[in-house]
């Protein structure tokens, strides 16, 4: 879905932004079109749950977004609720998506379409319980109203 | 059995150069995992990587003080973005408090 008109869009932009534009962390980053930036907007809210990875949830390519996608079904995500995106499917998508959320590195969780994070912060977060309650607040999960501790003594 | 790693590269020596200036850490330390990940695609296309493309760091500086996880991240990303153009390909990272180190460490 990204591919037909990012390329040429970005080359265009590229050739005519003036270079004082792009000083200090913008250095690190290509001037995202705002055509490219409304597809991955759409991306990003298509579900509840996107996960950017390498690979796709069945066959991960990668170490980081295999412990990702593992964490979300961990917690119980619902397929239905989760949407990912292949970025080694898609060059453009693999670029313009860490430009889009200012962030090097993939994997990359959003959540109701914010960003939530790379898979430490999201590996935290599900160690501390800050996750499940998220996933819980923003109607995810379920709310568990008592956790029940059955385990025999 | 070959390596082609020296003991301290100089990615690794100008990432903690930066941290060291941006943060004033308490501890800083930086372990280069680059070797196990030779083989994924991503290192095959740049050669196999300059042997420092992967790589773990661990701070701990009141830098980070009032600041969430993600902030704290996009501090470290922001200050090393010149390493990320040009061949770093994947950071672990901790970044915390003195207080929030004090208190997890055993």
């Amino acid at each position: 879905m990204f591919r037909p008109t990012l390329r040429s869009t970005t080359r265009i932009l590229r050739g005519t932004t003036p270079t004082s534009f792009l000083n200090g962390r913008l250095a690190a980053y290509r001037f995202l079109s705002n055509e490219a930036r409304s597809k991955i907007q759409t991306a990003v809210d298509s579900k509840p749950v996107v996960l950017f990875m390498k690979g796709t949830l069945d066959a991960p390519e990668c170490g980081f977004s295999r412990a990702a996608a593992q964490i979300l079904e961990l917690q119980g995500v619902p397929h239905g609720k989760l949407q990912t995106y292949n970025v080694l499917q898609d060059p453009e998508l693999r670029t313009s998506i860490k430009e889009f959320s200012e962030w090097p590195t993939i994997p990359q969780i959003y959540v109701n379409g914010e960003f939530v994070g790379g898979c430490d912060i999201l590996l935290s977060m599900h160690q501390s319980g800050e996750l499940e309650t998220l996933l819980e607040d923003k109607g995810v999960i379920p709310k568990v109203e008592e956790p029940a501790t059955t385990a025999p003594a | 059995m070959s390596s082609n790693l020296t003991s301290t590269g100089t990615v690794e020596k100008s990432m903690r150069e930066k941290l060291t200036a941006l943060l004033h850490p308490i501890s800083l330390t930086i372990r280069n995992e680059s070797s196990a990940h030779r083989h994924h695609a991503a290192m095959r296309a740049q050669n196999g990587g300059s042997g420092e493309t992967h790589f773990s760091i661990r701070v701990v500086s009141d830098a980070f003080k009032g600041k969430s996880p993600i902030q704290r991240h996009r501090m470290i990303n922001t200050a090393l973005s010149e390493e990320f153009m040009n061949g770093l390909h994947a950071l672990t990272l901790e970044a915390k408090t003195g207080e929030e180190a004090a208190r997890t460490s055993p």
